[in-house]
């Protein structure tokens, strides 16, 4: 009876707790999101079969073949029931089966890449329909989020029409991060130079936790964001509350904006530039640097020959110096600079970056022929 | 002249004052003057006993496999002491640093902490833990009288301990990486860490992986080449076949770290772009390559484990070993599946659905032959007569803890699961529940095991278990939370929280990590105490617990030729089998017998190793060409010794073997 009374306060406590928490992940706002909890719970479910039993068996069995009980059958030279093999082997690889199965296809259905084809399971969607577009950038240490349909751009604040389909796009200015909003959607990494793609849909208003879920250094741990599901005069509204922000985003304020800083206030620009996030994927916001689409183009039609050799320059993009805070390590640290002498060729580009913090031109590192054509 | 900064910087390179954090952290100010006091109290007993020359004789010199063995699981557990003092001041952290408090670490050593906790819990404790274990054991179990390549296993260990002792030095000169464990760019790239730190990540690697290397192959070709007579492939204890196919992963594994090391190494030191943002660099390539290696190296870890529990379940249990072929097959598909895995750890890059399916479904596949182990062990219980000491405990602990792990581990080989669950807490309990749950109770269950083969006593049964409940417990209060924490949201590597609801489960993991101090620390007392009591502790048979494998038939400790006779085996469980049949120990007739002799050659090729790797950190450029010229000038030179062999001459083989046949006379008596 005390036990029962025992292991029932037990239990409540635990449930306390746990309801006293958000399982966000398990019960999520967004149809994406909802489905890959699905996946959790089925999974867990088809594992247990097998698992429980084990654990029983594995106590049972050490209860029941302790040494002390001598009732219990000694068969010291019992090693081997092929019966009792086959079953140790099919029994997990059908439950194997049966969970790549839906491995298989929910890979397939829940691919971020995929446009969604419904907002939740009652509403299924057009095939071609066209999802609100989101640019996603992940900065030293905070989001950026371009609205190129809107023409409005915020920092740290993400928000969306429920029952709507949303497509991001996401990249990075420079470290490896993670855009994740647990109610929404799973995550996608975002890198330099690259775009991922998410495809996901908020069904309920509310406000989310959003945040980085990949370790990008210092200011990591505050790479966070709210994203609002708000209706669609909510959103409205929200739009045009950033819209009539006076701030305006160009290729100057985001190599600004692109400097490291830490737990940045959330911020509005009413205005944005629309080549801007073609520019940031391609690592040419600074018009000093060669796109990475032309530089794909030249390196398509056969490159760019010697002359190649004078383009490195206009392709280090990565540098610390648009970091702002980070001292400059090339000259110094690299072997390959102990040991040239600094007359031409790729040495001579890398030793002599500070040369271009004054923004000079040099007819030199821009080689690309008028012939091509850098798509924007 | 020495204010003239260029010579300065040639002598020093990027080493200077400011290279010193202990002069402006107080944290780091108390641990290095704790150290320095520890130290000059060690060194001082040393001298005062005078046991300089018994130490450089008898342990760092030593080419016997059984000393090397010990001395592996020596550093593993020196080094368990750094990667928890770690786990500890994250755990104290993550539980106070919520809201308007920001904790007591900086995100700058924070970041310090949570990489050095990942890198020496997997690279120098668990590892050295493994590498240890099978080099005591292996040798003894095939009935072999040491490895195949003597010098070469003591030249391994000196390379792990000196890849252990460079990231002991960035705790006090310079800093460690703030990456994460596996230094992933652009991050770890020059460009955005430009500091030390990444350059000490990489040459301890590359030193101790070195190491890891060279004594896999030797444990491999111990293995094939070495076993007693009639011990085939599939009569070969079910550690030996674990540890035979985790040499083969590390020998096929390995060299695709160093690889990506020098890869990384080369953006960092010569400009080069294989992994930078810029110039066709891509990052994912590195990624791809890091887990490459870094799968197989979970089950370089998991499958030594997988065999210290087969060893203990037979033996505790009374019984021979449950389908031993099964047994044996599924260590054979783990070890090739772990290959075609890789690609799970980063669902998340963007691959396609096809390519993250093949991989989800790859990864669940290894659950099957897992879980036929576990079965084979179950029934290997069913009919036995089971004692419950220290060892079978922690394999019960184990057998119970791991299919939760595994459990969680197929939930995340569901591509879209994974999503949601990546790089969360869920994440870090999974992995924890499974190198916990399998690799460290699998080598605190070996080790108290063998113990008794290595020193001749026991350990004391009762801090044994207070140890086992301590770290049983003490797991689960402190991981069960962070699954609960992963499932709401909470990402890894965060050294601060706005959500306070969050605080009440940190607390309690935090309470689960003093509860594993505990367990920790009464492993030590164990040690201590059963050295106090080793008189009545002692076991004078060589075979304490009624084992079935080879290397209870010899004495306990061994004598440094292990067997005086090679054995012959005629069946699987070779000791039993003899036992069954009445083995009569031959008493006369003993000879010469032929054994490789100790060498410093090893320990101080490593020194060399380590003042190289010091210096590429530091960018002394001087210093790096003195020590590698010296380096390749000593293994050269050490080729011409040829003065490698003695022989135990017949008589002390004799008067040895008469000692023992002695002691066990007094026994039946």
């Amino acid at each position: 009876m005390l036990s029962k009374l025992a292991r029932g306060v037990a239990i409540a406590s635990v449930f306390t707790l746990l309801t006293g928490c958000n399982l966000v992940v398990m019960d999520p706002s967004g149809d994406i999101a909802s489905q890959q909890a699905d996946l959790i719970v089925v999974s867990t479910i088809l594992m247990l079969i097998i698992i429980l039993p084990v654990m029983a068996l594995t106590v049972f069995f050490a209860w029941k073949y302790r040494q002390s009980n001598k009732d219990a059958e000694y068969d010291p030279e019992w090693h081997h029931s092929t019966k009792l093999e086959i079953v140790i082997w099919s029994a997990p690889l059908a439950i194997i089966i049966a969970l790549g199965a839906i491995t298989w296809v929910s890979t397939h259905t829940l691919d971020p890449y995929r446009p969604l084809d419904r907002i939740d399971a009652e509403r299924p969607l057009e095939k071609d329909h066209k999802p609100m577009v989101v640019e996603v950038v992940s900065l030293d240490w905070k989001w950026l989020f371009i609205y190129p349909e809107q023409g409005i751009a915020t920092i740290n604040e993400l928000a969306a029409p429920i029952d709507t389909p949303i497509q991001f796009k996401i990249t990075s200015s420079g470290i490896m991060n993670s855009f994740y909003v647990p109610a929404l959607a799973g995550m996608i990494y975002s890198m330099a130079g690259m775009e991922t793609k998410l495809h996901a849909v908020i069904n309920e208003e509310g406000v989310y936790d959003g945040f980085s879920a990949n370790y990008s250094g210092e200011g990591f741990s505050h790479m966070r964001f709210k994203f609002h599901g708000l209706s669609d005069a909510g959103f409205d509204d929200w739009v045009a509350r950033v819209k009539s922000d006076s701030a305006t985003l160009g290729r100057s304020e985001y190599l600004e904006l692109e400097k490291p800083s830490i737990a940045e206030p959330v911020h509005y620009f009413g205005n944005v530039d629309p080549e801007l996030y073609t520019a940031i994927l391609n690592m040419c916001v600074d018009q000093s640097k060669m796109c990475m689409n032309e530089m794909m183009h030249i390196d398509k039609n056969g490159g760019g020959g010697l002359a190649g050799i004078y383009n490195v320059m206009s392709l280090t993009y990565d540098t610390p110096r648009e970091r702002g805070s980070q001292p400059l390590p090339l000259t110094e640290s690299f072997v390959a600079t102990l040991c040239t002498t600094p007359t031409g060729g790729l040495s001579q580009e890398i030793s002599s970056i500070p040369l271009f913090e004054n923004g000079s031109e040099d007819s030199r590192f821009s080689p690309v022929p008028a012939s091509v054509s850098t798509g924007f | 002249m020495f204010s003239n900064p260029d010579l300065l910087h040639f002598i020093f390179g990027r080493l200077s004052l400011e290279s010193f954090p202990m002069f402006h952290e107080p944290i780091l100010a108390v641990t290095f003057a704790g150290v320095v006091l520890g130290g000059i109290v060690v060194l001082g007993a040393l001298t005062y006993f005078k046991l300089w020359g018994y130490l450089w004789r008898e342990w760092i010199t030593s080419i016997d496999h059984k000393k090397i063995g010990i001395m592996y699981i020596i550093l593993a557990l020196v080094m368990l002491l750094r990667g928890f003092a770690d786990a500890i001041m994250m755990r104290a952290q993550q539980a106070i640093a919520f809201g308007d408090v920001a904790g007591y670490l900086p995100p700058d050593h924070y970041d310090q902490i949570f990489t050095a906790h990942g890198v020496i819990m997997i690279f120098f404790v668990a590892m050295p833990l493994v590498t240890g274990l099978m080099n005591f054991v292996v040798p003894l179990q095939i009935g072999a009288r040491d490895v195949a390549f003597p010098f070469l296993n003591n030249f391994s260990f000196w390379m792990t301990t000196a890849g252990a002792i460079t990231v002991m030095i960035s705790l006090f000169v310079g800093e460690f990486a703030k990456t994460g464990w596996l230094a992933y760019p652009p991050l770890s790239d020059i460009v955005y860490s430009p500091g030390v730190g990444v350059d000490y990540y990489i040459w301890a690697l590359q030193i101790a992986g070195v190491g890891t290397l060279l004594s896999g192959v030797n444990l491999i070709v111990t293995i094939v080449k070495m076993r007693a007579p009639g011990m085939s492939m599939m009569k070969m204890p079910v550690f030996t076949w674990t540890s035979l196919c985790t040499n083969i992963l590390i020998v096929a594994a390995f060299p695709v770290l160093t690889a990506v090391l020098v890869l990384l190494s080369l953006d960092r030191y010569v400009g080069t772009n294989f992994f930078t943002n810029d110039l066709g660099g891509n990052a994912m390539m590195y990624v791809n390559l890091i887990w490459i290696w870094g799968h197989p190296e979970v089950y370089i870890l998991i499958l030594p484990a997988f065999g210290v529990f087969s060893e203990v379940v037979s033996t505790f249990c009374r019984k021979r070993l449950f389908g031993y072929s099964s047994m044996v097959y599924a260590t054979i598909v783990i070890t090739i599946l772990s290959y075609l895995v890789w690609l799970h750890h980063f669902f998340t890059m963007g691959s396609g659905a096809s390519v993250n399916a093949f991989f989800g479904i790859t990864t669940m596949i290894i659950s099957i032959p897992t879980g036929a182990k576990i079965f084979n062990w179950l029934f290997t219980m069913y009919k036995g007569r089971i004692s419950f000491d220290v060892p079978m405990l922690w394999t019960m602990g184990f057998m119970l803890t791991f299919v939760i792990g595994g459990m969680t581990g197929v939930m995340l080989a569901v591509p879209p699961a994974d999503f949601v669950l990546h790089n969360s807490l869920f994440l870090i309990a999974h992995f924890h529940n499974v190198i916990i749950g399998g690799v460290v109770f699998g080598m605190f269950a070996g080790i108290v095991y063998w113990f008794p083969k290595a020193f001749g006593y026991k350990l004391d049964p009762f801090w044994g278990k207070m140890s086992f409940w301590f770290w049983l417990v003490g797991f689960y209060f402190a991981f069960m939370p962070l699954y609960v924490l992963g499932l709401m949201g909470v990402t890894r590597r965060m050294n601060h929280f706005d959500d306070g609801s969050l605080q009440i489960w940190f607390i309690i993991a935090a309470f689960g990590a003093v509860l594993i101090a505990i367990g920790i620390a009464s492993f030590l007392m164990s040690l201590v105490v059963s050295f106090i009591k080793r008189e009545e502790l002692r076991d004078e048979t060589g075979d304490p617990w009624d084992a079935r494998t080879l290397e209870w038939s010899t004495s306990s400790p061994p004598p440094a030729y292990n067997f005086a006779f090679t054995p012959v085996v005629h069946d699987l469980d070779a000791w039993a089998d003899m036992k069954k049949r009445g083995y009569v120990r031959p008493t006369s007739g003993f000879l010469d017998i032929h054994m490789p002799k100790n060498t410093g050659a090893g320990a101080i090729l490593a020194g060399m190793s380590l003042v190289l790797g010091f210096a590429l950190i530091w960018h002394i450029w001087w210093l790096v060409a003195v020590s590698f010229i010296a380096l390749i000038g000593t293994a050269i030179a050490h080729t011409f010794n040829y003065n490698r062999d003695y022989h135990i001459p017949a008589s002390e083989v004799v008067a040895t073997e008469e000692e023992r046949t002695a002691l066990l006379a007094k026994q039946q008596a």
